[in-house]
Formats: C-alpha cells, sequence, structure tokens
C-alpha cells in the first residue's frame, strides 16, 4: 500500500505524505494555492467550495499555528470544521486510537485532519478507516502541508525549483519538516543540504531521494544557497543528549554573518515556532531576508487547496473571488 | 494404543544418517524400527507416499505465555499451534507471569503441560531472579524440576559478571545459557532495524551493533567459563561470523535463527504494520543473506520460531506503541522450505537437522531420533504440497504473522507425538 496517496488525486484520498506524491499532484495543489493567497484586500470573502462538508481537526499532540490554519483554511472554503485536542478527548481516559478513530468516523466527517506524536499513526489508521485523512505532521515521519506551504513561499519570490539549492539546517533526524521538505524538492532536480551535528544526521539520509548531501559544517552547507530552512531544535524529540546543547547556536544557529556566503537573494525560512538566540538570531529573523511570515500566511492557501482536493477534487479557478 | 505403520514415506533420519524410503513401526509409544516392508498385526497405517517423514520438529524457543498471560496464549493453545506446525517438542521461554525463576514456577509449567498439551514441552528457565539481570535465578532447583536451558529472553543479561556467574553455575548442571543479545543501551527506544528504512518511516532503530556487541562479550565469557553458550534468535551478519569464528576456535557455542531472520529483511515490511515488529528486528538485506549462509555454513544449528503471541488490542496501536514480537508455529517449515530448501540453498536433509538433531543436541534432549526406543515423536511433511496461511484458522489464539494469506509450497501433513497421531491436515 502507498504511503501518500496514489496518483494525482486526492480526491476521496487524503494526504498522508510527500513521498509517494507525483510531481503533477504536487504542482496542481502549489497552482491551485496561488488562487486562495491574500491579496491585500482585508475584506477576504468567504467562500462556498466546500459548503455542507464537514472536516474534524484532531490533534493528539500541541500544535497552535498548523491547527489553526487548518481550521481558517476549511471556514473560508465553506466547510464546517471541529477541533479536538486529545486532552479533550476520551483518549485521556484510556481509549485506543483506533477506537477514537472509528468514534469520529461514525458521525461521518468528510476528512480528518490529523496530528500525531507517533510516526504512522496516520497511515496505520488509513488501513481501517473509510473517512480521507489529511496528515498534519506525524512523529519524525512527514509533514506534507508544511513542504507545499515551503514550495509555495519559495516560488513566491520569484525562484524556480529546479536546480535550486537549498539547505536544510538543525535536528534532521527528528524534522518531519526536512523529510516533506526533501522528497518535494528532489521531484523538481533540486539540490538539498541537509545539516547538523552528526548525531542529528543519519548517514542514510544520502540514500533517502535523490540530490541529497549531507554536511556537519553550516559554512559548507550555506555556500551558494538560494535557501535556507533551518529547523527548530526539538527537545522534546531528544531522547538522550545527542549533541552538547551550550554548542548548539555556536555551531548550528544561524547568523548574519552566515548569510555572506549564500546567494545575495537567499531567504531563510522557518517552519516555527522559532528558538531566538537557538537555532536562529534574532537578527536574521527579523530581517529581509527571512520570509518567515509569508510561510505562515501561505499556509492558509496551501491548506485550502489541499481540503479542495481532498473533499471535491480539482477545479481550475471556480468560485474564487477576492 | 494399536500400533502405527508408516508406509513409503521418505524418511530422513539425520541422527542415523538414513535418507531413503522405509516404514516406521510404532508400537507403546516408541519408535519399534524403521525399514522396508513392516508390517505389524492390527496397526493404524498412514500412507505416507510422496511426503518426508523425519524424527519430531523440536522448536526451542517459544511463548506460551501460561501462566499470566493466557488472553494470549496458554500452554495447550500454543502446543496446538505447535502440533500444526510439525513440531512435537517446544521449549517455552520464562518470561510468563511469574516468571519462570523457581522449581514450583517450572514445575508448574510441565504439570499443565502434562494434563493439557499435546506436544512435550521443556521448560527454559530464568537466568536471574525476575529476569532482572541482577541476581542467579535458582538454576539447580530449575533443573531438577525439568528446565532444560536459562535464558531471560526478552532481556539481556546486562552485567557482564552476572553472566559470567550464570555460565560457569550453568555448566556445574551441564545445560546451556541462551542469550538474548541486545545491548539496552544501544537499542533504547529503537523500534526497528536502524537503517535507510528506519529514517525514512521516522522510526527510532535499533543499531545491528547493539546485537553484535552481546555476541562478542558472551563468546569472550564462553571461552573463560567453558560454558556451553546459545545465541537466541541470531539477527546480523557480524554476529553470524562471531558464532563461526568461536565455534572454530573449538567453544561450546551455538546458534538459532528464526524462519523470519532468514525470509524477511525491513525492506519487506509493511510500512507501520506491527506485525512486522519483533526482537531483534527483520534487519537489512545483507543480514538475511548473512543469516541464511550461516545455516549453509553451519554456523547455525537450529531454527526456532520465537513464537511470540500478543492479543489483537496490543497489536493494532501506533506502531511504536505495539509489543514485540510475532507467531511462528504454524509458518515455520513453510519459510524454511521456501527459502533454504526450494531455493536450493541446502538439501532437506540439512533442514531436517535444523530442526530436530540441531536443537536436540543443543539442549541435550533425547529427542530428534527414529532409532528403536527412541519416544516415537515423528513428523510428517510434503515438500510441495501448495496451501495458504489463514491466520484465524490459526490454533494460537493471537493473530499477530505477517504470513497471513501468504501461499507457502510445502508443509506439515501429519504430527506423531508419543506414536500418537496429535494433527492431521
Amino acid at each position: 500500500m502507498p504511503l501518500g496517496s496514489s496518483g494525482n488525486g486526492l480526491l476521496g484520498i487524503g494526504l498522508l505524505g510527500i513521498e509517494n506524491l507525483k510531481r503533477e499532484a504536487i504542482q496542481a495543489i502549489l497552482d491551485r494555492a496561488r488562487d486562495f493567497q491574500f491579496r491585500g484586500d482585508n475584506t477576504f470573502r468567504k467562500l462556498d467550495l466546500l459548503r455542507g462538508k464537514m472536516v474534524v481537526n484532531l490533534f493528539f499532540e500541541a500544535s497552535t499555528r498548523t491547527r489553526t490554519s487548518f481550521e481558517i483554511a476549511a471556514r473560508r472554503l465553506g466547510a464546517d470544521a471541529v477541533s479536538i485536542t486529545a486532552q479533550a478527548s476520551s483518549v485521556s481516559k484510556g481509549e485506543s486510537l483506533v477506537d477514537t478513530l472509528n468514534t469520529l468516523a461514525a458521525m461521518h466527517p468528510d476528512a480528518i485532519i490529523m496530528r500525531h506524536a507517533a510516526s504512522g499513526a496516520p497511515h496505520f489508521l488509513q488501513r481501517h478507516l473509510e473517512t480521507p485523512i489529511i496528515n498534519a505532521g506525524d512523529g519524525t515521519h512527514e509533514h506534507p502541508t508544511q513542504a507545499l506551504l515551503d514550495a509555495r513561499t519559495i516560488l513566491d519570490r520569484g525562484k524556480v525549483l529546479e536546480n535550486l539549492r537549498v539547505a536544510i539546517i538543525g535536528d534532521i533526524a527528528h524534522s518531519r519538516v526536512a523529510r516533506s521538505n526533501l522528497y518535494l524538492l528532489s521531484r523538481y532536480g533540486a539540490q538539498i543540504v541537509l545539516c547538523g551535528p552528526a548525531s542529528l544526521l543519519p548517514r542514510e539520509l544520502e540514500r533517502i531521494a535523490p540530490g541529497v548531501i549531507l554536511t556537519t559544517s553550516m559554512d559548507e552547507a550555506i555556500r551558494d544557497a538560494d535557501v535556507i530552512m533551518m529547523l527548530r531544535v526539538q527537545l522534546e524529540r531528544q531522547h538522550e543528549a545527542a549533541f552538547p546543547a551550550n554548542e548548539y547556536f555556536q555551531f548550528y544557529g544561524l547568523r548574519l554573518e552566515h548569510l555572506r556566503l549564500a546567494k545575495p537573494d537567499v531567504i531563510v525560512m522557518h517552519p516555527g515556532p522559532i528558538n531566538r538566540g537557538r537555532e536562529i538570531s534574532s537578527e536574521v529573523a527579523d530581517s529581509q531576508r527571512s520570509v518567515i511570515l509569508n510561510q505562515v500566511e501561505n499556509g492558509i492557501a496551501i491548506r485550502m487547496a489541499v481540503l479542495e482536493q481532498v473533499l471535491v477534487g480539482p477545479r481550475e479557478n471556480a468560485g474564487v473571488a477576492h | 494404543m494399536p500400533a502405527l505403520l508408516i508406509k513409503n514415506g521418505r524418511v530422513i533420519d539425520p541422527a542415523s544418517g538414513r535418507d531413503g524410503i522405509a516404514d516406521v513401526w510404532i508400537e507403546d509409544g516408541v519408535i519399534r524400527g524403521v525399514g522396508a516392508n513392516l508390517s505389524a498385526t492390527g496397526a493404524e497405517v498412514f500412507d505416507a507416499s510422496e511426503l518426508i517423514v523425519t524424527p519430531g520438529f523440536i522448536d526451542m524457543h517459544v511463548h506460551l505465555r501460561e501462566p499470566g498471560f493466557e488472553h494470549a496464549e496458554t500452554i495447550e493453545t500454543g502446543s496446538r499451534a505447535a502440533a500444526a506446525g510439525g513440531f512435537t517438542s517446544i521449549c517455552p521461554m520464562p518470561n510468563t507471569a511469574p516468571i519462570n525463576d523457581n522449581a514450583t514456577v517450572t514445575s508448574y509449567i510441565a504439570e499443565k503441560a502434562r494434563r493439557h498439551a499435546i506436544v512435550n514441552v521443556f521448560p527454559i528457565g530464568a537466568i536471574t531472579k525476575g529476569s532482572k539481570g541482577e541476581e542467579l535465578a535458582e538454576i539447580g532447583s530449575m533443573r531438577q524440576a525439568g528446565a532444560v536451558a536459562i535464558s531471560d529472553d526478552g532481556r539481556p543479561v546486562m552485567n557482564a559478571r552476572v553472566m559470567r556467574r550464570a555460565m560457569e553455575f550453568a555448566r556445574s548442571f551441564g545445560i546451556p545459557v541462551i542469550d538474548h543479545c541486545e545491548d539496552l543501551h544501544l537499542s533504547a527506544g529503537g523500534d526497528m532495524h536502524e537503517g535507510l528504512e528506519s529514517v525514512r518511516l521516522g522510526l527510532r532503530g535499533i543499531p545491528g551493533c547493539s546485537e553484535d556487541v552481546m555476541v562478542a562479550r558472551d563468546i569472550l565469557l564462553a571461552e573463560l567459563t567453558g560454558a556451553r553458550y546459545h545465541v537466541a534468535h541470531i539477527s546480523s551478519s557480524h554476529a553470524v561470523d562471531m558464532v563461526a569464528f568461536a565455534k572454530s576456535r573449538g567453544l561450546r557455542v551455538t546458534a538459532e535463527a528464526t524462519p523470519h531472520h532468514l525470509a524477511l529483511a525491513d525492506g519487506d515490511m509493511r510500512p507501520y504494520d506491527s506485525n512486522y515488529k519483533m526482537k531483534p528486528p527483520l534487519r537489512s538485506a545483507r543480514d538475511v543473506c548473512a543469516v541464511v549462509e550461516g545455516v549453509v555454513r553451519g554456523a547455525i544449528d537450529a531454527i526456532a520460531t520465537d513464537h511470540a503471541p500478543h492479543p489483537g488490542s496490543e497489536k493494532m496501536q501506533e506502531f511504536e506503541q505495539c509489543p514485540f514480537g510475532i507467531i511462528g508455529l504454524e509458518t515455520a517449515l513453510g519459510v524454511a522450505l521456501e527459502r533454504l530448501v526450494h531455493s536450493g540453498k541446502i538439501g532437506l536433509p540439512r533442514m531436517v537437522e535444523l530442526f530436530t538433531t540441531g536443537p536436540a543436541r543443543i539442549l541435550g534432549l533425547d529427542r530428534g531420533t527414529l532409532a528403536a526406543g527412541a519416544s516415537a515423536d515423528v513428523t510428517i511433511f510434503s515438500p510441495d504440497r501448495a496451501w495458504t496461511y489463514d491466520v484465524n484458522k490459526s490454533f494460537s489464539k493471537s493473530r499477530n504473522s505477517p504470513y497471513d494469506g501468504y501461499a507457502f509450497r510445502g508443509g506439515p501433513v501429519a504430527t506423531v507425538v508419543a506414536g500418537e497421531i496429535v494433527w492431521r491436515c
């Protein structure tokens, strides 16, 4: 069984990951998201493309921006969105994941948007559930909508994904953002430089997708980069001290002087939430090169496109008005 | 009980070197003779034409879950699954509740088996009290109560000094020490073999090295103590090499491999399906080849299933939450035939050794032979019969098998324990 959706269509299937997504399917989402981008008109009107549809946001792991972003996306398209967090649900009463999902599925939502701390939790559920599942991040595996919104953000800066040099820096081993991004960028023939402390940079990653290079040197990673993606140091995913925490910023924190090594028009990205002074300096985070807030904004447009694809299938500019 | 004549089968008895068409005459629970055109008045006749007739298979590594986890398996249900897999003797590991770390529990298991099991049950006692790896269990009295080996299976003995003492003590009772080789610090938190697949799936890895360092340590301790040392479920290429090396030095070191480690690599896993989750984990394709080669070269002495039943409710969870282990008694022969015999790696006689004389020698059992006077444990199987495994029809109480729906070529046909046909297909 494929890990992601098969073929091009997400309709009725859902979106579990980028790994098995074809380039055309990725492109369709990226293109459609442009129609949903905010154009400076602050009277953004609600659309009715998903009127009568109901989506459930099921978050087993704390998240503010992703959950809110999915909620707003669903509502802007006219769908009803219900959000459930693990603490508020029967999960805290010891109900199993399968039982929780079956209970929700019995209420016939049109899709379940799910975040879970265990890698593969949505893939496991998909085998036992008819309802399409959209993966909003599973453990240390994938976070497909993050990679899509990152790609949209890169494209918005006038860059083309082909032949791009993208440095992804930080705790690669535990990053679902890194995995989804490298699969997406690899589909377009980009060069992906993964960089971090050796203990967080499994050597096997070199064989995970075409175009992936590994380095433990920050300078090497940033040299001639078109895009720098910084990852949050995920202390909650550290099961041991894999690196001396006090040295982290010195060797893997992004500072202004690093940017001189990159292409002049380099952009700096971060999936958030950022830890100023741990993996990125305030000067960089607030600099002209930073597109961190554009990423957040694109999150809504991308999730609108994904929801539309999953719930009603591809549309061409239908019913979009700003 | 009337006599039983198993006629016209190809009799393969590695203990005597016999391999040819013959009849097997069984009476009063013992083998009376093997030869051409035997007859016995009033005997029940089993036509074994086109079939293979061998000493009863021995599985030296199973988990019967009784006492303590009867919702997953019992001595009775486990023994029925064993019979359906062609096994006439099974050795349950001590990780029950309570742990089999004293003669009372050993006797309880032996007595339960005598009343409810349809195959022979030879318990394995714990190495340390509570299998905590600290204080030696009552090894001598467990031996007297019927334990045939000691092991803290499921857990390694992390403390090398404790392992040394266990080996010294076991040696004085003439029983082997079986170790589940896993450095717990290196494997901590891991859910599958560490490699490209674990990185791809975002699952925490169990490096091959966590097995290797313990096998290396144990072999050095075996040399120091002169003990009989056995590696359970060997799965890594380095471990196989080290066992071969120990044998070449004349040490009393043996090893078993499971059918799944002979057949499946990490890349064969259905993603996040806990029916592929066990310890040691399914390793790289290179390791699988090394384990098969270890069988061919003789570094590996036995096939053992590590039959580990878990109820569906425990296996139907997020992958990282699921317990380790799969059931294997009913599919072991099918997998061994496919991977070892049909593939041309070894002949049938060598495969039969792995199921009979191999484990019998390791444990010092008077089984695994068709010699006149031996207990009449006989396995009858077809090397070619096509059949499909349906786990929902398993005799086991549990359903955690990666082989559900798998089409096999060759499998068990009938199982005879102490002269009685306890199962036939």
